[in-house]
């Protein structure tokens, strides 16, 4: 491995497109009727960006993230991942991926969980304790390294594995409802260290989420995706400052963006029932 | 035990904590066995002492009777205390080299044993990480490996005796073949189970790094397989002990707790038998619990308690 951080002679420019999705469509064949995930997605993800997918459950917007890091083929359109096709972007550690479960391996402790990526990828292991002590301190985990994974809360779990996620310094970050499973004041506080270490990393973040505070209260754009098939009934611009803290959610500025999507979603699902 | 018993007599509170780890349950387990035991060997000797008393033309008591089921020279269950006195006289007073020695017995089989076991464990392992690996093994292979256990051990096993002895292999090595026949089953069915554990979850996160499939064994596949290895070996071991005790049945073996139990049923020596069982169950015991403390050490290493 001579070069660790594949996109240091990129574009790294504000405004790049990360990815470019095309009348992207995935439809799973099933045993009785093929099932249409997703359908006609256009999408376009500029750097910096935060994106959060939302929608209520079958909507697809986890098979969409899961398209993007090549978890999932997509049976139609086009879609690229830092100009390249996603399959070549996960070979090339493109994106960091933050699961619904921590995921962590329960044999490992969170430093040797943080530093799984890095020993996959060849990284010596000075530089792998330097990038475990870092992205630890990143998600204020500083001082939990020798303790194996039951021994945190389900919260702290999640931080690890974010760490884990940013340890090899990839530009993308992608979650998928990461915070779903945590109670709302846990999930509040992760929230808002999410965003600060936004600011920190000048990562593109593509976020799913079945919350309209949370996509709210972290997005620059939000994408309402309806069900059956999976489509996007709606993008929002989020006009709030990038500096934001709890208190934004009590704002009109709030409210009125959190109103939009909430319109969207009902929109988008009233011809389900 | 909590406080509640500090004001208890202290014998009370001896045996209640005591009954509270597992070797209080083990005692009685053990008493409640060879009291059963000495029961069976009154009643299943006590016909043969009967006609003998009664051979004698002399009247008899009961305790006469209880006497004689007890110290039957050839009984058909020879009692608790005539097996321990042979295994007395066969371990602590035979030098562990004379061949009247259970301990040399037993170490020829055990030394079998455990060739036996250590070569099935790594052919069991082989064997599942083969068919983890590849579609088509999965397919063609396990079949085999079931249909290789539907065939009764001891049909088989002079035969491997006899083939390996033609090409010049005798001794040791066709005993722990036996051995390793038994033992690689367990391990293969468990291993194909705990290289297949992991997650979904946790097999896409190394997709996501797009790692080799060899760093997703060691990394994943491997590591998680540990306690269905353990579990698998504690069977293994266990019945690697009963190949090798067949293995020496068919082949005449002059050597091993297999040629203690043949020699003892061509003589009737019924107490010789009883004590080369003991001896193998003693062995067998102590071997998987080997296994199991092994097992806790590794888990632990992991981070992990049972």
């Amino acid at each position: 491995m001579q070069d660790h951080s594949p996109t240091t002679d990129r574009d790294t420019s504000p405004g790049a497109a990360v990815i470019a999705v095309d009348k992207l469509s995935l439809t799973f064949q099933t045993a009785d009727s093929p099932v249409h995930a997703l359908d006609d997605i256009n999408l376009n993800v500029e750097r910096g960006e935060f994106i959060s997918f939302i929608g209520p459950s079958g909507c697809g917007k986890t098979t969409l993230l899961r398209v993007i890091a090549d978890l999932e083929q997509p049976t139609g359109g086009s879609i690229t991942v830092n100009g390249m096709s996603p399959h070549e972007a996960r070979v090339e550690r493109a994106y960091g991926y933050v699961f619904q479960a921590p995921a962590l391996y329960p044999w490992r402790t969170i430093a040797k969980n943080v530093g799984l990526p890095l020993e996959i990828m060849g990284y010596s292991a000075a530089d792998r304790a330097e990038r475990v002590a870092r992205t630890l301190a990143l998600v204020n985990l500083s001082g939990f390294e020798q303790k194996f994974p039951w021994q945190l809360s389900g919260g702290m779990q999640q931080r690890a594995s974010i760490a884990r996620a940013l340890a090899f310094d990839a530009d993308l970050l992608l979650m998928d409802e990461p915070f779903g499973a945590l109670d709302e004041i846990v999930r509040d506080h992760l929230n808002e260290q999410l965003l600060e270490l936004w600011a920190k990393t000048h990562k593109t973040v593509i976020f799913v989420t079945h919350s309209i505070p949370e996509a709210v209260f972290l997005s620059t754009r939000i994408v309402v995706m309806s069900p059956r098939p999976g489509r996007i009934y709606d993008v929002i611009e989020s006009d709030l400052p990038r500096e934001r803290t709890l208190d934004i959610r009590e704002t009109p500025e709030f409210l009125a963006i959190a109103h939009r999507v909430r319109e969207g979603l009902r929109a988008g699902h009233s011809y389900d029932d | 035990m909590t406080d509640t018993t500090a004001g208890a007599p202290p014998r009370e509170g001896l045996f209640a904590r005591l009954m509270a780890g597992t070797t209080g349950p083990v005692i009685v387990v053990c008493l409640a066995i060879i009291a059963l035991w000495y029961v069976g060997a009154f009643f299943l000797n006590a016909p043969f002492a009967r006609e003998m008393l009664a051979r004698a033309d002399e009247a008899y008591t009961f305790s006469d009777l209880l006497q004689r089921t007890m110290n039957e020279e050839r009984p058909v269950l020879p009692s608790p205390h005539q097996v321990a006195r042979e295994i007395y006289e066969t371990t602590i007073l035979k030098k562990p080299t004379s061949n009247r020695s259970l301990i040399f017995h037993s170490w020829v089989t055990l030394s079998s044993t455990l060739l036996g076991f250590v070569m099935g464990t790594v052919l069991g392992i082989i064997l599942a990480v083969a068919i983890v690996h590849s579609r088509t093994l999965s397919r063609s292979l396990m079949p085999w490996v079931i249909a290789s256990q539907t065939i009764p051990i001891l049909a088989i096993a002079p035969m491997i005796i006899v083939v390996l002895a033609s090409i010049g292999l005798t001794g040791l090595f066709p005993k722990s073949i036996i051995s390793t026949y038994l033992s690689f089953f367990p391990v293969t069915v468990g291993m194909v189970k705990g290289l297949r554990a992991p997650d979904p979850i946790h097999l896409d996160l190394m997709r996501t790094y797009s790692a080799s499939q060899a760093q997703v064994f060691w990394k994943l596949r491997w590591p998680s397989s540990m306690p269905y290895l353990f579990a698998s070996m504690k069977v293994a071991i266990a019945i690697a002990l009963v190949g090798a005790i067949v293995g020496e049945l068919p082949t005449g073996a002059v050597a091993g707790l297999g040629a203690r139990l043949l020699t003892g049923s061509y003589y009737g020596q019924t107490v010789q038998i009883w004590s080369a069982l003991i001896a193998a169950a003693v062995i067998a015991a102590t071997l998987v619990t080997i296994v199991g403390i092994a097992n806790r050490a590794v888990l632990a290493r992991m981070g992990q308690s049972e």
